[in-house]
């Protein structure tokens, strides 16, 4: 295992000056604001999105909680996908149907780190991803430790909060907290220990927190309030960045002058990479024959 | 391995039923012996291959009447996949003592289904009489399609008959056109899946029966099992069949060794091979 | 053979000792072994104590055990379960893995989580996957009759003479291979297609559609099809199929073995 932040050009703090984006922004509004530069200006022509479902009703209606991709080619179709869900969003799902129904050449995709892995994956095993891997245009990951499924997501919320699923303003993992903000304002934390077991299993298996593999990954943890912590990591991910630097789309602050700072995100990248190489380790032990390492092929 | 497998009898014979051996493919041994196992309570239904809406194509069903039999008489060369029905003949059918009629490989799946009944439910001790039929392999109705209709030029509704023997694969059509193709003509569009069978005069049935080894019109039977001597017995006391003894006849039991070894010694050379089947690889046995 | 004319009763003294441990199933398992009736008491009377059992037999603690049956997948998110197949593995002699769940995962496999109030129990294994397991008795279902033989022929192999023991092994032996074979735990009508169809096995017999529990195998041209979105993974076809295991010499004493265990049975 290399670096825990895995590789980088540079790491600042920034947020988007865009006002509109900012308003319904989980944090800097990083990704939407990126996305959507590289859409006016043709880096991409679109981008598979985690959004509000829209296809399955859950108990009669729409549920604005349970995420779901969609290749977003406007600028509102990419701000109906502000906000983190932490539940399932099957993603790479709609990379070959953006270069198929959608007929896009240039795709941009946003992703937690097990999703940018499944990309690059798809670019270097393309074994069912035909027309795909010389489309990716644009590859942005978010820091994850880990998802929820949505049943879950709906037990914690309800059974644990509280609190209705329609009520809910914004989910916020962070600081050992699981938070629950309502639209009304009441705000209501479960501590994550109570909440570990509801987990996606799938997830205690990944070594990735800070999407290493990204052309830009970005996240809330070592940032202040309202910024986030951006790693810029590639030389596509270098140039879209510096060309949206230049068109004035964030403001940035240099990473050594913040606190917390960069330990902060390495210290929950150790954390999340050392318990799950245990659940790994401890998956040789699961019955008499341990169960199989998807990191070693025998 | 004993090629003709265990026995308690062996005898030619034929039906004393003159209204079965119109349409029987030999002695009419097994439908005399089921018409006679139905009149008696000893089976209250039997699977057996019957007519489809193709013709010549068989169909498993299940006959409970005696004119249901009838419709079974003659053997069609191709698959008919009688297990298919045994477990329906205890269901829908409700029987509880159960006769079935098939070749040698269907006769091993009847025993396996007995034995292991895995997916089988109450079939095992409800199967009641078992008769197998010689078997050196069966063409799937496609290539027997072919064989008739590209080979021997006749279309399928025509035929009245077929027969395989001495060498032969002999149409008889309505009209009465008798076409003879060789044997080598028709190997290669033999069931694949036969060609690894060791079984040829069905030895774990309760009763076998087939043409060779007697004359014309007569079959040779082996009585294997105590069910198989208890039916065979009571059918012979009831006047059932004529019979001649084996020794007495020509060819004899010396011919229906010699098929069988014949079969059994081709099929266990292509087991064997396909342990050297492409390069460092092996095609699955089944037997081990 | 001597051994299927001795009258077996009588030697009978040394009862052994089953237990039934429920793992992720439906009881459809247990509640086939019962569907013995009479048998069962038969069982019970002369040839097995049950000494351990979730539905019916008031004992917390697994205890050692000469045949442990095992009914159900195992959740790997369910550290209770895991333990207990270890603990099970430890305590008896002989596993065995009765029904569709514990020897191929049948329905199981299509198990993805999300059930109120464990969400994240989303992963199913059979058994064999987690402890070896020696005998497999497969199908949805395992019917009544195959859970009595493999309880009469473990018997035979704990308890009996020498050529009592011989025979249970030989008749066993395929039960057990299945147990081992890197498709015995992935079986499915996909099994019976790459194992017997594609190799070059079937004669279109009809076993495999007699044996399907949801009847997703018809007989088109004589040979075997399956509509793969209503199998079950349960594996009955493929067990069942003469052409998956059959041993000449055994099956040659097929009159003489049932006569035996419907005598054991009496």
């Amino acid at each position: 295992m290399a670096a825990p932040l895995g590789q980088y050009k540079m790491v600042l703090f920034a947020r988007t000056t865009d006002k509109e984006i900012l308003r319904g922004a989980q944090n800097g509004g990083i990704v939407t604001a990126l996305l959507s530069y590289a859409l006016d200006t043709g880096i991409i022509d679109g981008a598979v999105v985690a959004a509000p479902s829209r296809s399955k009703p859950w108990r009669g209606k729409f549920d604005p909680w349970r995420s779901e991709p969609i290749v977003a080619m406007t600028r509102d179709q990419l701000l109906s996908a502000r906000k983190t869900g932490y539940n399932i969003s099957p993603n790479v799902m709609m990379i070959k149907e953006a270069t198929r129904s959608y007929g896009l050449d240039r795709v941009g995709i946003v992703g937690v780190p097990c999703q940018i892995q499944g990309v690059r994956k798809a670019q270097l095993y393309p074994i069912g991803m035909r027309g795909v891997p010389d489309k990716i245009a644009l590859v942005i990951g978010i820091y994850c430790m880990e998802v929820f499924p949505y049943q879950s997501i709906v037990q914690i919320v309800e059974d644990h909060g509280g609190v209705k699923m329609e009520s809910v303003e914004k989910i916020e993992i962070g600081k050992g907290n699981f938070t629950v903000v309502t639209e009304r304002g009441r705000t209501i934390q479960i501590p994550l220990n109570e909440t570990r077991d509801l987990e996606q299993p799938g997830c205690h298996v990944c070594l990735d927190y800070a999407a290493t593999l990204a052309d830009i990954s970005t996240g809330s943890a070592g940032s202040p309030a309202g910024w986030s912590t951006v790693f810029i990591r590639t030389k596509i991910g270098d140039e879209v960045w510096k060309r949206a630097m230049q068109a004035g789309l964030f403001e940035t602050k240099p990473i050594g002058q913040v606190e917390p700072g960069l330990g902060a995100v390495e210290k929950l990248a150790v954390e999340k990479i050392t318990r799950n190489k245990k659940t790994l380790e401890d998956r040789d032990f699961i019955g008499t024959k341990g169960l199989r390492n998807p990191y070693i092929t025998t | 391995m004993n090629v003709l497998g265990k026995y308690k009898s062996v005898v030619s014979a034929r039906s004393t039923d003159k209204e079965i051996l119109k349409a029987s493919q030999d002695g009419g041994i097994v439908t005399s012996l089921f018409a006679y196992a139905l009149e008696q309570g000893i089976i209250d239904g039997a699977v057996l291959a019957g007519p489809s809406s193709r013709p010549w194509q068989p169909q498993p069903f299940v006959a409970t009447t005696r004119a249901e039999l009838l419709k079974a008489r003659g053997t069609k060369y191709n698959i008919c996949p009688q297990i298919s029905m045994l477990k329906e003949a205890t269901r829908s059918y409700g029987l509880d003592k159960v006769g079935i009629v098939g070749v040698p490989c269907q006769i091993q799946a009847t025993r396996k289904a007995q034995l292991y009944p895995i997916g089988m439910r109450d079939v095992p001790d409800k199967i009641a009489l078992v008769v197998g039929i010689y078997c050196m392999e069966v063409f799937p109705y496609k290539g027997m399609q072919l064989i008739v209709e590209d080979h021997a030029g006749q279309k399928l509704q025509s035929v009245k008959k077929m027969e395989i023997g001495k060498g032969k694969f002999t149409v008889i059509t309505e009209r009465g056109n008798v076409t003879q193709l060789p044997l080598k003509v028709t190997h290669k569009y033999e069931q694949p899946g036969c060609h690894v069978c060791l079984d040829y005069v069905a030895n774990t049935a309760d009763v076998s029966t087939g043409s060779v080894g007697s004359p014309d019109g007569w079959s040779t039977v082996f009585v294997r099992s105590r069910i198989g001597e208890d039916v065979w017995g009571k059918a012979m006391a009831a006047g059932c069949f004529e019979t001649k003894p084996i020794d007495q006849v020509k060819p004899g039991l010396e011919m229906v060794t010699k098929l069988a070894t014949e079969k059994i010694t081709k099929n266990q050379k292509t087991v064997d091979e396909r342990a050297h089947f492409g390069v460092g690889k092996a095609l699955r046995n089944p037997y081990i | 053979m001597e051994i299927f004319t001795e009258h077996v009763n009588g030697i009978m003294i040394h009862k052994i000792t089953i237990g039934h441990i429920h793992e992720s199933g439906c009881t459809g398992c247990l509640a086939a072994l019962m569907d013995n009736y009479q048998g069962i008491f038969t069982i019970l009377d002369k040839y097995a104590d049950l000494v351990y059992g979730l539905t019916l037999v008031d004992v917390r603690k697994i205890p050692k055990m000469d045949v442990a049956l095992i009914e159900g997948s195992v959740c790997i998110q369910d550290k209770l379960a895991t333990d207990e197949v270890r603990e099970v593995r430890d305590k008896s002699s002989v596993v065995i893995a009765i029904g569709g769940c514990a020897c191929s995962g049948n329905i199981t496999r299509f198990d993805r989580g999300g059930q109120q109030n464990q969400p994240q129990h989303e992963s199913f294994v059979p058994v064999s996957d987690l402890i070896d397991v020696d005998i497999f008795v497969p199908a949805c279902a395992p019917t009544p009759e195959a859970l009595r033989n493999v309880c009469v022929m473990t018997y035979l192999l704990l308890r009996g003479n020498d050529e009592q023991k011989a025979l249970a092994g030989m008749y066993l032996k395929p039960l057990m291979d299945l147990a081992r074979s890197p498709y015995g735990s992935k079986a499915s009508f996909n099994t019976l297609m790459q194992e017997v169809i594609n190799l070059g096995l079937c004669m279109g017999c009809g076993s495999c559609a007699a044996a399907c529990p949801v009847r997703a195998i018809t007989m088109e041209y004589g040979k075997p099809q399956g509509l793969r979105d209503l199998c079950v993974n349960c594996g009955a076809c493929f067990s069942q199929c003469p052409r998956s295991f059959f041993d000449h010499e055994l099956m040659e004493h097929h009159e003489q073995i049932m006569g035996m265990l419907k005598a054991v049975m009496q």
